[in-house]
């Protein structure tokens, strides 16, 4: 009954088999040791840190309540919105979080399409991070409507006033955008899910009644047939062939939020791109931070190689190359447009009053990332972490940047105004940051964070012809070296 | 008529009927995907219908290998793809244009122009709840109770373990040749399953007599 042969003890390679790729999978593991690896952390007794790290994100989590509790009891006024600047805080907020959403479906929908194996590893906890903050994105529009009761009029619900919503507004195409966005993410998340809840059901132990009643209602009594992924494997291509037009429309229907006003600054064409790009290259920044702590805490340096993270920088350095490129290209337009209102608006964004927030969003976003040319620094996990952090903080200004300094100086001069944040602003911003890491932490204490059937099918043991031969992987396997562990490997 | 295409549309499930001493079927289990495949090959080669395999991923090639056809869920989708937008155009259409039209300095109360933002979405949600409520529908789940679950062994499934279960309820069924064929073709070890039903009590409490035989 021993199943010995699909064990250790052989060669492992990845890719093509033609190029000295390295393993996806490191040390040498068998596919009962990966689902040990990672189911683990949902069996054994919640660890101390765990709760350590619980009650600051809860702290955080409160601090929001708190002060969304005040707002609705005082209305916006508690913010720092003024005459010109009626988009403060609460909007930067939403673009934010919606940004951070945009890598987990990069990461699950696009690459799956590109076919780019390295996914495997990060997908789970990445579409798990999408989903976290676009609830966190969800919640700023609509406290910042100001009148919390009435946001279902943002929905086609027939109502007493027998009134519709105006479907011709960007706003209304931003409140489908966004909830398509989520319940798409959410499903996709979730069949992903399906038969690793099914792997945790079955290690249950007859004793834990409720963990197996529990994880034997959402695995939905699924048993690993053929004639399930047939039609399992069919269904997840074309979510990610749907996931893939809807991430990058999200993005540019928040853009056309702004980009279809009049405002100096907001009216260009290349928003859309622009902020797709962006929206990546800042979830990217957030997968990172979370990637490079996980990795670590839950010793998972195996399945989320150095190569991952090299592989992640890349695109960091892609993106940002690519939203730095947009900003230059926003001003040469402005130039070019001839229009001084324009004009204005980018000299006055680079030198003006919120100079200091240009220059941030600037060297965050632009320079920072091209580090990353570097092969070193690239492999380099505390400098990865120090820059993604670097780009969370950028990514965040830009949209402060965008909005903010377009707004603060108005067409009529008698109406400019400088917009400073109260401390509701601040506190409500740290406060979906718990939210965010709330969830996040639930996640990874019940939920297995790496996807165990998809990583299983990318290592080599997976392919029915690695058995061919004399039976020991040279069916399918050319490279021998490439099975060395992970500290061998990189030195040749 | 209308029995036999049920239990042949369950049986593309997964979903078979026991024979009447409760047997299930046989539940080989096999050393790798490899082994697996040339199983699968070999089963179907054998004249069965009603047999699937079971792995902890999707094995490649394994479709061919057991003689199956494209997936429907394809077209599942499309259908949800085109009610998304027949739905956004209709709503956007009616509320805006025949309902409540609302004269916004002149504007048309229905151009198809700013109406593609929310077609485009309802296009990509219906299709997408679509494919997997037609993934579901078509997998036969969720079905909590599945005689296999009576194997002990086969909680491995979903680990690092391979079988292939040939139903009682197929036509070229029987017990000795059946089992000897999956030992020809390389099973480690061939257990009888029974549909007990779920009145016997908790999973675990009863296990189907298994025939446990050592590798062939």
């Amino acid at each position: 009954m021993s199943t010995a042969s699909t064990g250790k003890s052989l060669a492992f390679t990845a890719g093509d088999g033609y190029h000295d790729d390295p393993p996806l999978v490191a040390g040498n593991l068998s596919f009962h040791e990966v689902t040990d690896l990672v189911a683990l952390h949902t069996e054994k007794k919640t660890p101390m840190a765990w709760y350590g790290a619980f009650s600051i994100a809860n702290i955080g989590l409160m601090i929001l309540l708190l002060s969304v509790a005040y707002l609705f009891w005082n209305g916006v006024g508690v913010w720092g919105l003024n005459n010109p600047v009626g988009w403060g805080y609460a909007i930067v907020n939403f673009v934010f979080w919606v940004g951070i959403g945009h890598a987990g479906t990069l990461i699950s929908a696009i690459l799956y399409l590109f076919r780019q194996k390295w996914r495997t590893a990060i997908n789970r906890s990445a579409e798990a991070m999408t989903i976290f903050a676009v609830i966190c994105a969800l919640l700023f529009p609509t406290i910042h409507v100001g009148r919390v009761w009435a946001i279902y009029w943002s929905l086609p619900i027939p109502n007493q006033m027998e009134m519709w919503p105006q479907f011709k507004s960007p706003l209304l195409w931003d409140v489908f955008a966004v909830s398509v966005y989520f319940t798409v993410s959410l499903v996709f998340w979730y069949v992903g899910l399906v038969p690793d809840l099914a792997t945790l059901r079955d290690r249950t132990p007859l004793t834990k009644k409720l963990r197996q009643k529990v994880l034997g209602f959402f695995a939905l009594g699924w048993n690993g047939a053929n004639r399930h992924w047939r039609n399992y494997e069919k269904a997840y291509l074309l979510l990610a062939a749907l996931a893939t037009p809807l991430v990058l429309s999200v993005h540019s229907v928040v853009s056309f939020d702004f980009a279809v006003s009049i405002i100096p600054g907001w009216h260009t064409t290349i928003f859309p791109p622009y902020f797709v790009a962006g929206a990546i290259f800042s979830g990217f920044g957030m997968v990172m931070t979370l990637m490079v702590i996980a990795r670590k805490v839950y010793h998972m340096e195996n399945i989320i190689t150095i190569n991952h993270l090299e592989k992640m920088n890349i695109i960091i350095l892609l993106t940002g190359t690519m939203v730095g490129f947009a900003y230059i290209t926003e001003f040469f337009i402005a130039w070019y447009s001839g229009s001084p209102y324009e004009q204005y608006a980018f000299i006055n964004r680079a030198t003006g009053p919120y100079a200091w927030a240009y220059w941030t969003m600037m060297s965050c976003n632009l320079l920072f990332p091209q580090f990353f040319w570097f092969k070193k620094l690239r492999r380099n996990v505390a400098f990865m972490f120090v820059v993604s952090i670097f780009v969370n903080i950028g990514m965040w200004f830009e949209r402060f940047v965008i909005v903010v300094t377009s707004l603060h100086r108005d067409y009529l001069p008698s109406a400019w105004d400088y917009y400073t944040p109260t401390a509701i602003d601040v506190l409500t911003l740290i406060g979906s940051f718990g939210l965010f890491f709330t969830l996040f932490l639930i996640f990874l204490r019940f939920l297995p964070m790496v996807a165990l059937a998809e990583v299983k099918m990318v290592m080599p043991q997976s392919d029915p012809h690695f058995y061919e031969g004399h039976g020991d992987g040279h069916g399918a396997a050319h490279d021998l070296s490439a099975g060395k562990p992970e500290s061998d490997r990189g030195k040749s | 008529m209308l029995k036999e295409l049920t239990r042949e549309t369950k049986a593309t499930m997964g979903i078979y009927e026991p024979r009447r001493d409760k047997v299930y079927g046989l539940l080989a289990e096999f050393s790798d995907p490899g082994a697996l495949l040339h199983a699968a090959e070999g089963v179907r080669e054998a004249g069965y219908k009603h047999f699937d395999t079971h792995s902890p991923f999707p094995v490649h090639g394994m479709d061919r290998a057991m003689g199956l056809g494209n997936s429907k869920v394809g077209y599942i989708t499309l259908v949800g793809g085109i009610t998304g937008l027949a739905v956004a155009t209709w709503l956007q259409w009616w509320t805006g244009g025949v309902d409540y039209p609302l004269d916004i300095s002149g504007k048309p109360f229905f151009a198809w122009e700013p109406s593609i933002p929310i077609m485009f979405e309802l296009t990509i949600l219906f299709a997408a709840l679509a494919a997997v409520a037609g993934m579901f529908a078509l997998n036969g789940l969720p079905r909590p109770y599945n005689p296999l679950f009576y194997s002990e062994n086969f909680s491995r499934v979903t680990d690092d373990a391979f079988f292939l279960h040939v139903a009682a309820s197929d036509g070229r069924f029987d017990m000795e040749k059946t089992e000897q064929l999956l030992r020809d073709l390389g099973a480690l070890y061939v257990e009888v399953i029974e549909d007990l039903g779920t009145e016997q009590g908790p999973a675990g409490d009863v296990r189907g007599e298994a025939v446990e035989k050592a590798q062939a």
